[in-house]
């Protein structure tokens, strides 16, 4: 056992204060009733309210969701497909070319992604709006979905496939009721990746899209540029609060599935001896 | 068969949505301006003799006489830098804190730590405008106290981007350095103390150097976006901070002139080159020492 030292706990009070006052101040000022957000006036729910009537704002979230969840399984399929043939592919050619393509995206400034894209959908002349963003966001999300899948595929004992093809089942087989079954977790935190990375993204959305879609973080964009407003508070409140749960239930679910999974693996030894 | 449609499709998907765009980018970087829509001479269909024939390097040219661009190349630079050493400096001791915190706490940090990466990172840089400004929070909480008689002007300067840039990117540097600290063998330091050193001699002799990888890994996560960034500057900055990412997004949307911020963008690139190949020859590293 370490001795928790002064040291440790200021480090840590100091850097997670850092981290977080930002937001609680963005959550409490969003219950405010002044319209100066900096003055505090007494508590009031009256911007949700306000934010709930803006039109704009509702559907720039349709809009926004609707590409997250396009965008996300697009990207889940191609990147785990990615994955396999990176992890399990052997060689083909331009397998190079392959792995940068897969990684560099992860390193590249969205202003040049997003530029080049645009330039790519002008030079073939496709409208843009929503199929844009998606095809957009599905290729950068793809990168990082295959990161996280291939690092779970690498980790796992590949004589579980093995076994199952000896057994009898076909190559697809094999994928569908082994392999599968042992990635799920690294698919579905690829595909929440995916989605959040969506969400998230103002630069390569305003590349790409054009006046027929306009998604939230563009719409918030405009807004705060503006500077502060008790709506966009409100809505930030909002969106903190759906990510603090999905997080934190999230990781609850994934601490008892590791737990079941242990206690499987201890029975099977058990069967075993 | 089905195992060419598997590496067919994504490898496909990428070089069309990827590598092609990036070679537009690369010949608009070397075509003429067109008052035209879309405003630049195509120069792929006259075949590719013409096309070579028409290729220039005005763009490039034009951007080394503007010295609005050097500037702006060299102040992301030196923004990026020190914004990474600055988030070193605040993330090490945090990511040491939580190495030495009691076992059943760390899984809690962790999540801490990585919470915000899911918040939207708009939001994150939104939050500091109220804070930061003239008569923000933290302006009137310090002349609440009396520490200053006269509001500071944060907001709208380079300051602001360097707050901006660490409190967006901490998590970044932390969990490298974390996952380096933890892996590291107490043993290790117990036996340099009981051969003479202080603690603190046993920290930089000893803990630093065996976090090196982790501590590379940090920063260059840290300093690669951080040279690009375009929301940081242009909702904290000021029009003093000149930021590549902010100078690309402006000559293409306020400017128009596409041929220019292409040519921005391919220099933009070649600058990351570099930490980039680092960054992978690091991280390539460090997997062979675990093997």
């Amino acid at each position: 056992m370490k001795r928790t030292s002064w040291f440790t706990v200021t480090s840590l009070t100091l850097g997670f204060a850092f981290l977080y006052l930002p937001m609680v101040l963005l959550v409490i000022y969003s219950f405010n009733s002044s319209k100066l957000v900096t003055v505090w006036a007494g508590f009031s729910t009256k911007w949700y309210g306000e934010l709930m009537q803006n039109e704009e704002f509702l559907d720039a979230a349709l809009v926004t969701l609707k590409v997250a969840v396009a965008s996300s399984t697009l990207a889940t399929l191609l990147g785990t497909m990615a994955a396999y043939v990176l992890v399990r592919g052997g060689r083909f050619m331009g397998r190079t070319l392959f792995s940068g393509m897969i990684y560099a995206p992860l390193v590249m400034p969205e202003v040049i992604t997003g530029l080049s894209l645009l330039l790519l959908f002008i030079g073939v002349g496709l409208d843009r709006g929503v199929l844009t963003i998606v095809l957009a966001h599905t290729t950068f999300s793809m990168c990082y979905v295959s990161v996280v899948v291939s690092s779970r595929l690498v980790s796992f004992d590949r004589s579980l496939e093995e076994a199952a093809l000896d057994l009898g089942c076909s190559a697809f087989d094999a994928f569908r009721l082994v392999t599968l079954p042992i990635i799920a977790p690294a698919v579905i935190s690829g595909w929440l990746l995916a989605f959040t990375l969506s969400l998230d993204d103002l630069v390569i959305a305003s590349f790409t899209t054009g006046p027929s879609a306009t998604t939230l973080p563009i719409k918030i964009w405009s807004a705060v540029r503006l500077g502060v407003s008790p709506e966009i508070n409100a809505l930030s409140t909002i969106m903190i609060a759906i990510v603090t749960v999905g997080v934190i239930s999230a990781s609850l679910v994934s601490k008892r599935s590791a737990i079941k999974a242990q206690q499987d693996m201890q029975a099977a030894e058990r069967g075993a001896t | 068969m089905r195992r060419f449609f598997l590496i067919a499709i994504p490898y496909a998907w990428l070089l069309a949505l990827f590598l092609i765009p990036f070679v537009i980018v690369f010949k608009i970087s070397l075509s003429d301006l067109a008052l035209s829509i879309p405003p630049y001479a195509p120069t792929m269909k006259d075949g590719f003799a013409q096309m070579f024939a028409d290729f220039d390097l005005e763009n490039f040219v034009f951007l080394t006489t503007d010295d609005l661009y050097w500037k702006a190349y060299l102040s992301s630079l030196k923004i990026a830098l020190f914004s990474t050493a600055l988030a070193l400096m605040v993330g090490y001791p945090m990511a040491y804190g939580m190495a030495r915190a009691p076992e059943e706490w760390r899984p809690t940090l962790m999540m801490l730590v990585i919470l915000p990466f899911w918040t939207s990172f708009l939001i994150r840089v939104y939050a500091w405008v109220g804070i930061l400004s003239n008569e923000g929070l933290l302006n009137q909480f310090l002349l609440w106290t009396g520490i200053i008689g006269e509001p500071l002007t944060i907001l709208n300067t380079t300051t602001a981007v360097y707050i901006g840039i660490v409190y967006t990117y901490l998590p970044f540097m932390i969990l490298p350095i974390y996952a380096a600290l933890d892996r590291l063998d107490e043993s290790l330091i117990e036996a340099a103390e009981d051969l003479g050193c202080s603690r603190s001699k046993a920290f930089w002799l000893v803990t630093v150097p065996l976090s090196r990888n982790g501590i590379i890994a940090g920063c260059f996560l840290v300093f690669i976006p951080a040279l690009g960034e375009f929301v940081i500057p242009s909702l904290l900055g000021g029009s003093g901070t000149l930021m590549i990412g902010k100078v690309l997004f402006e000559e293409f949307f306020n400017n128009r002139d596409w041929p220019v911020a292409s040519a921005v963008a391919v220099i933009l690139l070649l600058i990351l080159i570099v930490p980039i190949i680092l960054f992978q020859r690091n991280q390539q590293r460090q997997a062979e020492a675990e093997t």
